[in-house]
């Protein structure tokens, strides 16, 4: 065991430019990962609390209300309420329609805004009646919306995947980017480790023989080498995590859940989970390439 | 301790086998010269024993282990009782005497009470006391065969394989390797060396086994280098 770990320690410092070189490939690349994967499940968490529950928001009238099909100065009448859900419901495209009334409206204004300086802006009489519609198929869209803005006694219709999509694109751009740009940094990450070891290998190729000749097992003789690229891949694994961690403390925990409270923000339990993956992918990126790389010297 | 049942060894994309149909035992303690020209399959018999390679056809024991069914991962194990020694010694640069022959037992993960026992044990044995802390760079290549002797030896082996040992050194070196060789058989060790130095096989008056083109054309106890 001290021969392995004398080795071990030899071949860092013999390595030492490349052993440098592999940990900041590894912890760049694990680093950008673990941001794609952050937003990947941002991404989910805020689509799971807007994108699915609501398709199309049927804003009625108030006294208030001008514009779409309101009368001025008056609210929409009971008869009207009751002709745009029968329209809405006979509607194919349509799977179900939820009213939600002022009260209601405001109950959910005032939960999603509870900290928020935001909350004192309002009152439940500014807030409308609407029928929140669940579409059959959510990409047809278009022929409900036009419908809708058709019947009388409707002051807005809106489509939040019209508004959302583009925040969503964007997202998912970032998401795919960096979640692909990692990937890149990985492979040249898991190259430049195997040609580390095998340099390494090379260069001890009259140890390795002796010791395949004298009956040293293969996990002797492999160990040094793992331990080498696993220490150099633990590294990297670290400065990314603590990248990740001060990023999520700076960014998200101190900014950006102040600024925008309404959306739902990745938690600490996100974290923990992003910095477990990339220590798995870190140590497989390390070991892998490793068995790889020294397998000509190991066969019996 | 080693037993050939009808060996057949073909290389991949070799229409002629590297050796042929070789039958024969190698018992316990015996010291075996196995003579042949260049490309007669000595070598790979020698690596066919220890599971260099396996055989294309027919059984191979060596130690008591079927070699042909011996598990990948069981291949050190076997080759702890296999000492070796080469032409060109292949001792480790940069590294003493002591060091080149503590290694073998080092990586073999022996206890370092047992290694500070076997290894200056070893050195006396081959002739080496007081050259301990030498680097083998400033050694003759007598003295170098001698290292990779004790490191072939210092685990002691129940096989000594030796391929030929004495091929770059002068005949009165040589003389001095052999005598080691004997001493070290007369330990109980089986030997069996490659070689291509009639001298030694001549005088020394052992078995003698004769490779040509593969297959086994002599076995001959107290035999000589070039048959009549």
């Amino acid at each position: 065991m001290r021969h392995s770990l004398r080795e071990t320690w030899s071949g860092l410092r013999r390595n030492l430019a490349m052993t440098i070189a592999v940990i900041v490939t590894t912890s760049v690349s694990l680093t950008l990962f673990g941001f794609g994967l952050l937003t990947s499940q941002e991404v989910d968490l805020v689509k799971a609390r807007w994108y699915d529950k609501i398709e199309i928001s049927v804003f009625l009238c108030t006294e208030r209300t001008t514009g779409g099909t309101c009368e001025e100065g008056k609210p929409t009448t009971d008869a009207q309420r009751e002709a745009i859900k029968s329209a809405l419901e006979a509607n194919p495209e349509v799977q179900e329609v939820f009213y939600e009334s002022k009260a209601e409206a405001f109950a959910e204004f005032q939960r999603v805004f509870k900290d928020s300086p935001i909350l004192a802006s309002r009152t439940e009489e500014q807030m409308q009646d609407s029928f929140r519609i669940k579409l059959v198929n959510p990409e047809n869209y278009q022929g409900v919306v036009s419908e809708a803005q058709g019947l009388q006694g409707i002051q807005n219709v809106q489509d939040l995947r019209g508004v959302l999509d583009p925040v969503f694109s964007t997202l998912n751009a970032l998401k795919w980017g960096t979640i692909g740009m990692s990937l890149l940094l990985l492979l040249a990450a898991a190259l430049q480790i195997s040609t580390t070891i095998r340099m390494a290998a090379f260069t001890r190729r009259r140890e390795i023989g002796i010791m395949r000749l004298v009956g040293a097992s293969n996990f002797y003789i492999l160990l040094p080498f793992l331990l080498e690229s696993l220490i150099a891949a633990l590294i990297g694994v670290l400065i990314a995590g603590g990248a990740l961690v001060a990023t999520y403390f700076l960014v998200v925990d101190r900014t950006a859940r102040a600024a925008l409270p309404a959306l739902p923000w990745v938690g600490p339990s996100h974290i923990l989970l992003t910095v477990g993956v990339i220590a798995a992918v870190g140590i497989l990126l390390s070991i892998i390439p490793t068995l790889l790389a020294t397998r000509k010297y190991l066969r019996i | 301790m080693i037993t050939f049942e009808d060996v057949t060894k073909f290389y991949p994309g070799q229409d002629r086998p590297a050796l042929r149909n070789i039958n024969l035992e190698i018992a316990k303690g015996e010291f075996v010269f196995l003579v042949g020209q260049s490309g007669s399959g000595k070598s790979t018999f020698l690596r066919l024993i220890l599971r260099e390679y396996r055989p294309s056809k027919g059984t191979l024991y060596v130690a008591g282990k079927n070699l042909s069914t011996l598990n990948q991962w069981k291949v050190p194990a076997l080759r702890r009782q296999i000492g070796t020694v080469f032409q060109d010694f292949r001792l480790l640069p940069g590294k003493t005497v002591y060091e080149n022959v503590a290694f073998a037992l080092q990586v073999i993960g022996k206890p370092s009470k047992v290694i500070r026992k076997l290894v200056p044990e070893t050195l006396e044995l081959v002739g080496l006391q007081g050259k301990e802390q030498r680097l083998n760079e400033e050694l003759s290549g007598g003295e170098q065969q001698r290292v990779a002797i004790a490191r072939a030896f210092v685990n002691r082996p129940k096989i000594l394989i030796a391929d030929e040992p004495t091929g770059n050194l002068d005949p009165e070196t040589s003389v001095g390797i052999m005598k080691l060789l004997d001493r070290i058989n007369r330990s109980d060790t089986t030997v069996i060396m490659a070689t291509h130095d009639s001298t030694i096989v001549d005088q020394m008056r052992r078995r003698v086994l004769e490779l040509r083109q593969g297959e086994l054309v002599r076995d001959q106890a107290k035999g000589v280098y070039g048959a009549n």
